[in-house]
């Protein structure tokens, strides 16, 4: 472990902009620096936009010499998860099916950073169509923790964890539909946050499962995130699902100040069967600085939690069997070499040749939960189910101002040591899958080193209390180190 | 006692319009088969009376006045179309396929 100087966080690297002690150009050049130099071991990236990164840097700089810097963050160089489409781009989601596929739009927050000033660098890598939670489904091979090159950076927005661990760009965008920002951020040591579903405009966002998909940011700190989620947040016509409310100001929110609050530690987080023993002195010992900061600290138990893995997978399975049912070899993507049997055969072709394993196995399952005679049984239950958790999350909010807990039960596994049994990692997304089903913000902490592996402090808050989740995790931060540390290199 | 026959993958799978070999085949009807085990735990859940949460926050369709706007271009359409004739996409032909099975 080492105090890497260069990797600064984006407020930081943003007042140094502001400053003119550094130049968009020089940051942009330095990312690139970093990828061509970690990159070929950590793999992070699926594609790269140099050129036109460079060439939006020296317009960042020109903006700013004249006095019209777009933002705070105007130059600030990003990284965009592959299943985030940018016009002119690619967009492949990590899958054969969309092997050559160039996106005709923008999706709203990459008009938003676009309109910030933000330059995209690339496209970082992802579990296929994000179905995973270790970055190893993807057909153009696994992403690697930086803090540890033979173990998994997490999934499936790993790709943009490691390019944020590593120091190749301040920030990423990601996208968590049962713990894909906070799981990796947790994994590789940085702050991920999954906005109040809604939050976020989803339109652009490749879709995996409509009701629990939300794009969110990472970086080094809480504060960062405030930054990139004021900028992407806020009511869009393209998404109807988006909230109407306008997005609150969350930097301003940040006052560093716990006391008055209450947080609920979740007892079935906390059972020292269910979460590694390095784990779970971690995250006790960040609750207890946070208790110290002023924080009230109170029991809470959501009954319905240990069926919240069970519910997930039939809900997020049947959502991605309909919405994968656009990939046909009509419109986009592979098509398979034409053979007699008409469209029908065309269309079972294409979609066994361009879907991975584990996306047809989660199309199978959601098919058959939906299929007549087990919609009851399995989906409608499920759905039932999510109701119950949500009354669970609400009777405890009655008594707390937020949830903590572990982010992950234990810290990141090695490559290929869960790909065997696909039920044993759906089992470690054990304590984020409740809130995309409860449609929470949540926000996943660095709070310290296990065996050199790092541990995330998680933090739940309400519906739309977005600020409130970010101040308890800067707060937090103001009184720790643990985000200042970087992998070894 | 398997909860997935082959035959039944076999009907999901036609149903998802999706081809897969032997193998595949099998290998999913078995993982298929331990996943279904494991969400049987629901059965347990008494949700007698308890209404379906399909999403967190109230939806109603928006509606908005139906002003011209800019749209997609045709071309821009139909740029990554396997195969395509103008601006219309191609496929093979759609009328026999029943009879074709």
């Amino acid at each position: 472990m080492s105090q890497a100087s260069e990797a600064e966080t984006a407020s930081e690297l943003a007042a140094q902009l502001a400053a003119g002690s550094l130049r968009a150009r020089a940051l942009v050049e330095r990312s690139f620096a970093r990828l061509d130099a970690l990159d070929p071991q950590l793999h992070a990236f699926l594609f790269t936009r140099r050129a036109a990164a460079l060439s939006e840097a020296d317009e960042s700089d020109a903006r700013r010499a004249r006095g019209q810097a777009r933002s705070a963050l105007d130059g600030l160089p990003i990284a965009l998860k592959d299943n985030i489409v940018q016009a002119g781009e690619p967009a492949s989601c990590a899958s054969r099916i969309l092997a050559g596929y160039v996106s005709p739009f923008d999706a709203t927050v990459v008009e938003r950073l676009r309109g910030a000033g933000l330059v995209i660098v690339g496209r970082t890598n992802l579990d296929e169509f994000a179905m995973g939670s270790s970055t190893e489904n993807s057909c153009a091979g696994p992403t690697r923790n930086p803090w540890d090159l033979e173990r998994s950076p997490g999934g499936s927005s790993g790709g943009s964890a490691a390019a944020v661990a590593a120091g190749i760009v301040p920030a990423a965008l990601g996208s968590d539909t049962g713990g894909s920002i906070r799981q990796p951020a947790a994994l590789c040591g940085v702050v991920g946050m999954k906005p109040t579903y809604g939050r976020v405009s989803r339109y652009g966002l490749v879709a995996f499962a409509s009701s629990l998909d939300q794009i969110g940011p990472l970086a080094h700190t809480a504060a960062d995130c405030a930054l990139l989620l004021e900028t992407i947040a806020g009511h869009d016509p393209k998404d109807s699902t988006s909230l109407p409310e306008p997005a609150p100001s969350l930097s301003q929110a940040l006052s560093g100040e716990v006391s008055g609050l209450t947080l609920g530690l979740l007892r079935e987080a906390d059972d020292p069967s269910g979460v590694a023993p390095g784990v779970r002195v971690r995250v006790h010992g960040a609750v207890a600085e946070l208790e110290r900061a002023g924080a009230k600290l109170r029991d809470v138990s959501l009954p319905h939690v240990r069926h919240a893995i069970a519910a997930y997978y039939l809900i997020a399975t049947a959502e991605a069997s309909s919405n994968l049912a656009r990939y046909d070899g009509v419109r986009y993507g592979h098509r398979a070499a034409d053979a007699p049997g008409g469209i029908t055969a065309l269309y079972e072709r294409t979609r066994g040749e361009g879907f991975g394993a584990e996306v047809k196995r989660r199309i199978l399952l959601g098919t058959y939960v939906l299929s007549a005679g087990y919609y009851d049984a399995y989906y409608k239950k499920a759905q039932q189910v999510r109701t119950l958790l949500r009354r669970d999350f609400e009777a405890a909010f009655a008594g707390c101002d937020a949830i903590v807990l572990p982010t992950t039960p234990e810290t990141a596994f090695r490559l290929g040591e869960k790909l065997s049994d696909p039920l044993a990692l759906y089992l470690s997304d054990v304590f984020t899958v409740s809130a995309n089903l409860a449609g929470l913000p949540g926000v996943s902490v660095p709070c310290g080193l296990d065996a050199g592996l790092p541990v995330g402090l998680q933090i739940l808050g309400r519906p739309l209390e977005d600020a409130t989740v970010l101040r308890i995790a800067d707060a937090y931060q103001r009184r720790s180190a643990h985000h200042r540390a970087r992998p070894p290199r | 006692m398997s909860r997935i026959s082959r035959a039944e993958l076999e009907r999901i799978a036609r149903l998802a319009r999706l081809r897969l070999d032997d193998a595949e085949a099998e290998d999913a009807r078995q993982r298929l088969d331990a996943i279904l085990d494991y969400v049987a735990q629901l059965d347990l859940v008494d949700t007698t009376g308890v209404p379906a949460t399909a999403h967190v926050i109230p939806l109603a369709t928006p509606t908005r006045e139906d002003v011209p706007g800019v749209l997609l271009a045709p071309e821009l359409a139909v740029a990554n179309a396997p195969a395509a004739r103008g601006s219309a996409f191609t496929v093979p032909r759609v009328l026999d396929d029943e009879a074709q099975g």
